[in-house]
């Protein structure tokens, strides 16, 4: 895990395997260095593939960022669970998380280097989802 | 239908009970059309759940139910954790300390709503709310335990020649078709432990 005091958008990645997770962070970081708030998770409670929920609040806590958190997840569960912890956030944190609907290493690429011009929550998210789709 | 603390208590036993005992099927199931850790997701969820007895009887009903939905959101992983914690926390929140059979078809529409929205799905897709929806048709017509876990057994049934277009198994296309969806099964068997403990009689 890595984070930066920056005030961009923070990235959250969450992948089935820890090991897919954690590389996704690892380019990332090579293309913004720590101009962005950035946190990974990956795995079930017990370390086999899977997501889980506990993981997924604590990637938001890790990246957490004023001007927001944007999710990139890879297969279903991963953004079921990732709804759930956004849901289960406080309040005042709940509006500024979003799940975005882009392949996992591509678009976290892509909305990092969004969030690292300074681009807001909403833009950071439509850049991920466009750039694919 | 009495909730008092011993139903309660019996209640989780027997829902940990019937997913414990057939975690091994519902993995060959999902193995079959998913990632195979059905079994062992809901497995460990229930688990958790029976380790919180026997404080977890000792609650009310409404704050029972909210405790299982948010250990087995936290637990279970996969898409199942939050798609059953899901039911079992709105039914909580919805259900009055002593309910009455109408307050319970309402509290578990409201579930059904809630597991709609979450899984962004309905009815027809093969998932478990290809139980959920005609189990509550049945219960709110008036069926009593047996009508109801009949109907979850044959609900859970019909999703084997169904075509998958939500969750894992949708990435199989139509080679979905032909197995039984283990996320059915399992709200199946979750529904018969529960008609039985609640002994719920026919009605209106």
């Amino acid at each position: 895990m890595s984070n930066s005091s920056s005030g961009n958008v923070g990235i959250v990645i969450v992948s089935h395997s820890p090991k897919i997770a954690e590389g996704a962070a690892d380019m990332v970081r090579q293309m913004v260095g720590n101009a962005v708030p950035l946190a990974w998770t990956g795995g079930d409670i017990e370390g086999g593939l899977g997501t889980n929920v506990a993981g997924i609040l604590e990637a938001i806590e890790t990246a957490w960022s004023p001007a927001g958190v944007a999710i990139l997840v890879d297969l279903g569960g991963a953004e079921t669970n990732s709804e759930m912890a956004v849901e289960m956030l406080p309040e005042d944190r709940r509006g500024r998380v979003v799940v975005c609907n882009a392949p996992v290493v591509e678009g976290a690429v892509i909305a990092a280097t969004e969030s690292s011009g300074g681009s807001s929550l909403i833009a950071v998210k439509r850049s991920a989802e466009e750039f694919y789709a | 239908m009495s909730f008092d603390r011993a139903t309660r208590d019996k209640l989780v036993r027997a829902l940990a009970a019937t997913v414990i005992a057939h975690a091994d099927e519902l993995t060959s199931l999902d193995q079959a059309i998913g990632d195979g850790d059905h079994g062992l997701n809901m497995k460990r969820g229930f688990e958790a759940v029976l380790a919180t007895l026997p404080g977890l009887a000792d609650k009310s009903t409404p704050e029972m139910l909210k405790s299982i939905g948010m250990t087995l959101v936290m637990k279970v992983g996969g898409a199942s954790g939050p798609l059953v914690g899901t039911f079992f926390m709105e039914l909580g929140k919805a259900l009055p300390e002593a309910p009455s059979r109408a307050d319970l078809i309402a509290a578990t529409d409201k579930a059904i709503e809630a597991v709609k929205a979450r899984g962004r799905s309905d009815a027809g897709q093969k998932t478990l709310l290809d139980v959920l929806v005609p189990v509550q048709a049945v219960f709110a017509a008036g069926g009593d335990s047996r009508a109801i876990a009949v109907e979850a057994a044959e609900a859970a049934e019909r999703t084997t020649p169904m075509l998958a277009i939500r969750g894992r198994a949708s990435f199989l296309g139509e080679r979905s078709i032909g197995h039984m969806d283990p996320g059915s099964r399992s709200a199946s068997l979750l529904i018969g432990a529960a008609a039985e403990t609640l002994e719920i009689k026919a009605g209106s």
